[in-house]
């Protein structure tokens, strides 16, 4: 769990993770394009990603596609959030995001 | 068949033998996924996914399409009243690979239909089922109330 939480310590690791939530399956080369980060770094970033398990990778023929892994994540869920009453903190997430604005979380 | 949509990995604690027999036992997926995975699991064979629930509703249906036990298990997904050829309807792929003394589980969903309402559920499905398969494994508890 340290892994996870380390590798989502970095805004442009969690960038990386919402490009993949919108766009699942995406080659290293189209990851680039879409995030505007230079090859070296996306690299990298997919490494401790990997690593922490938060994206999962599989081939097709030449490509090696990258998806969004949110298993860890839903583990976290459980064991901090759900057991506690998640209404109450969802209207304080609303009402924060109403009055400060969207922030990237 | 094209990119898959949704590729879920998680490792647990155990054997390729009992993950298997988590994934096709009627007795365990009613534990984690409340549900209950009903066949013969032979390749060609039908598959029932029915809720662990007095009525036993049927949930989803399909068809295996390869079974490699304790290796790959691929089934095809779909509901019982979808009406598209089989050939067409979403597909499952289960990839066991022992990794260091636990078992590497990756999941594969793909070839799903255009605008299909099952991409939506799913999405927030998988996770809860292998949070829960994996809870089940490693202390003896699935996760409650699932859905």
């Amino acid at each position: 769990m340290d892994d996870v939480f380390k590798a989502l310590a970095s805004p442009a690791r969690r960038r990386l993770l919402d490009a993949l939530r919108a766009h699942n399956g995406l080659t290293l080369r189209a990851l680039c394009t879409h995030l505007d980060m230079s090859r070296q770094a996306v690299t990298q970033h997919l490494e401790r990603l990997e690593q922490a398990n938060l994206v999962a990778t599989v081939r097709r023929g030449r490509e090696k596609l990258h998806y969004l892994n949110p298993v860890p994540i839903h583990a976290i869920y459980e064991r901090w959030i759900r057991k506690y009453d998640r209404r109450p903190l969802e209207a304080l997430r609303d009402l924060k995001r109403r009055l400060e604005g969207e922030d990237d979380g | 068949m094209g990119k898959p949509e949704f590729v879920y990995v998680t490792y647990i604690a155990t054997t390729p033998e009992k993950l298997w027999s988590a994934l096709l036992d009627p007795n365990l997926t009613a534990q984690y996924w409340q549900h209950e995975n009903v066949s013969d699991w032979k390749a060609g064979s039908k598959w029932e996914h029915r809720a662990f629930d007095g009525a036993r509703t049927l949930r989803l249906v399909g068809r295996v399409v390869e079974s490699k036990p304790p290796r790959r298990l691929v089934l095809t997904w779909a509901y019982p009243d979808d009406t598209v050829p089989e050939e067409k309807q979403s597909r499952v792929t289960f990839d066991l690979e022992p990794a260091g003394g636990v078992v590497r589980l990756t999941v594969t969903h793909e070839n799903f239909q255009p605008e299909s309402e099952m991409f939506d559920r799913i999405r927030n499905g998988w996770p809860k089922v292998l949070s829960s398969l994996k809870s089940l494994l490693e202390t003896g508890r699935a996760l409650p109330e699932l859905w």
